[in-house]
């Protein structure tokens, strides 16, 4: 018994550690291996600092987007009932089960040179510049708001709402004033999930950016540049960067999980 | 249309979801399919099953289908451990599990190869051992159980929390030994989330770009995975090529999510009755 036991922690942890504990190391030794000044020098080198500025830029337009979408979508399906319900919420998770290079693709074939709609809209190019990259963003990252505020709503049930209308409240002071309280937790690791995808996004941005250094590199893509030509002190300089957005999002899930644990205890019915 | 609620807002909340998914999901994908039917059944079928194609299916599902066992078996004790056992460090050991769901893809893909190349840390003692981890589909189904490990763990893992003591006593109590216990207490179960979180890494680790392209060496008809083989017909600006292959894709993807969809069902009823 206490063998098995000893045994199964061992195992996990040695697991654990092979699998996702070396990688992370590596990421920070090698961006350290010649030293601070060239890790700093890395992240300052003008094409870092662009793509730096092109991932915050994409960021900052998508999540938005996905987060208005994802509200309305969780309102309409965890509020209401209507035929086409699943097949509806199956739908939004497509993003999810696609392959990355085909998100995409789906906007070459749209937007390309040969493409169905053309190469601009508005005068605007779309692939291989910031539209086309926003776009394959968007859809990557299409389900992860709608998917944390859809089971939250259905287990939370509208009773409050619903008395809030009963006393005249109107559909908007309805979502500020009660739904939103609810639900903000929730809807926060959804943005910060959301986030994290955004700007990591590697295939989808991949195919329709160009790889324009400068100009359509986001920060997953400049890691590549560096690594293709051999700088790897610097690419894993700049991967450290996405390293960092990766511990924010953890820490940001689990600061999330405590507050509604809390909120959960102090709440009196 | 039946709206048993009533709360207002659902033409506007409905109305933005129908145009949003419109426009981001349902037409792009429906182009895709669009522009496979006007190559004509003929030209798709040759494109779709050409030997590169048909040598890159069998690595993607091989691989996938290989990494997402390990996860099943590897996934299952971890959560298990974080689950049953009291030790110092399990905090951490929880928190590490989703680093592949937060850390970007190329990025995974940059360090385990830095990990794995003969160079490396493991990659040294592997070449001892004569082993070749790097541009070989070893290294593809390592990177692919790194990206899939998350999704058994944490699917198992509230189950394997709910899963009550009194069961496993009882059957104790009764005269079970601990392995009988174990096989036909708590395995019947488990079995659900364990297959479930079996699909969503296979299905995860099918349409995986990012964290293999820098191990798998990107060999035609060797290490070459089907995102890989869209990516290089695109680069050919062989849209044609792409698309044969990336339908293939889609509609196998689209299928898994149902059959994830129907186990997740499957699972819950279990647990439901289980609970009962």
């Amino acid at each position: 018994m206490r063998a098995a036991r000893h045994a199964l922690i061992a195992t996990a942890i040695l697991f654990l550690g092979l699998v996702v504990g070396l990688p992370v190391v590596v990421i920070l030794h090698q961006a350290f291996s010649k030293g601070w000044s060239a890790f700093a020098a890395a992240i300052h080198e003008p094409a870092a600092r662009h793509a730096i500025r092109l991932t915050l830029t994409v960021a900052a337009i998508a999540v938005p987007l996905n987060l208005v979408f994802g509200v309305a979508a969780s309102w309409a399906i965890a509020r209401f009932r209507f035929p086409g319900r699943a097949a509806l919420l199956t739908l939004i998770d497509l993003p999810f089960a696609v392959s990355p290079v085909i998100a995409g693709m789906v906007f070459v074939l749209l937007f390309g040179r040969q493409g169905v709609v053309g190469p601009t809209v508005f005068g605007e190019q779309i692939i291989f510049a910031l539209p086309g990259i926003v776009l394959a963003t968007v859809f990557v990252t299409f389900p992860f708001v709608a998917r944390e505020l859809i089971p939250l709503m259905e287990a939370q049930g509208a009773d409050e709402e619903e008395a809030a209308v009963v006393l005249g409240a109107s559909g908007w002071q309805v979502f500020f004033w009660v739904t939103l309280p609810k639900i903000k937790w929730g809807l926060l690791y959804g943005v910060i999930l959301c986030n994290a995808r955004a700007m990591g996004e590697f295939g989808a941005v991949s195919v329709v950016s160009g790889h324009i250094r400068g100009r359509t590199n986001t920060l997953p893509l400049h890691v590549e540049i560096l690594y293709n030509e051999y700088s790897y002190q610097a690419a894993f300089a700049v991967a450290s960067l996405l390293l960092l957005l990766a511990f924010f999002t953890l820490a940001g899930k689990h600061l999330v999980e405590w507050r509604a644990r809390r909120a959960e205890e102090t709440f009196i019915p | 249309m039946s709206r048993h609620s009533a709360l207002p807002g659902f033409g506007l909340a409905m109305g933005w979801t129908i145009i949003w998914l419109s426009l981001i999901v349902l037409i792009p994908l429906a182009t895709l399919a669009w522009k496979s039917a006007s190559l004509g059944w003929a030209q798709f079928w040759e494109l779709a099953t050409s030997r590169r194609a048909l040598a890159s299916y069998r690595l993607t599902f091989g691989a996938a289908a290989i990494a997402a066992l390990v996860n099943a078996v590897f996934g299952t004790i971890v959560a298990w451990v974080l689950v049953r056992y009291r030790f110092w460090g399990r905090a951490f050991l929880d928190a590490i599990v989703d680093v592949p769901f937060a850390l970007p893809t190329a990025v995974s893909g940059l360090a385990l190869t830095a990990v794995l190349a003969p160079s490396g840390w493991v990659g040294g003692i592997l070449a001892d051992l004569g082993i070749k981890a790097v541009f070989t589909p070893l290294g593809i189904v390592i990177a692919l159980v790194f990206i899939g490990l998350p999704f058994v763990v944490r699917t198992v893992q509230p189950v394997l929390a709910e899963l009550e003591p009194e069961l496993e006593e009882a059957a104790q109590v009764l005269g079970a030994s601990r392995a009988q216990t174990v096989l036909r207490v708590i395995a019947p179960v488990l079995l659900p989330s364990v297959i479930t979180g079996f699909t969503l890494a296979f299905a995860r680790a099918v349409g995986e770009y990012g964290s293999v392209v820098f191990i798998s060496g990107n060999r035609p008809l060797e290490t070459e995975i089907t995102s890989l083989l869209i990516m290089a017909r695109l680069e050919n600006y062989d849209y044609a090529g792409a698309t044969a292959i990336a339908l293939v894709m889609l509609v196998i993807s689209f299928s898994l999510l149902l059959g994830i969809n129907a186990l997740q069902g499957w699972a819950r009823r279990r647990a439901g009755m289980g609970a009962a």
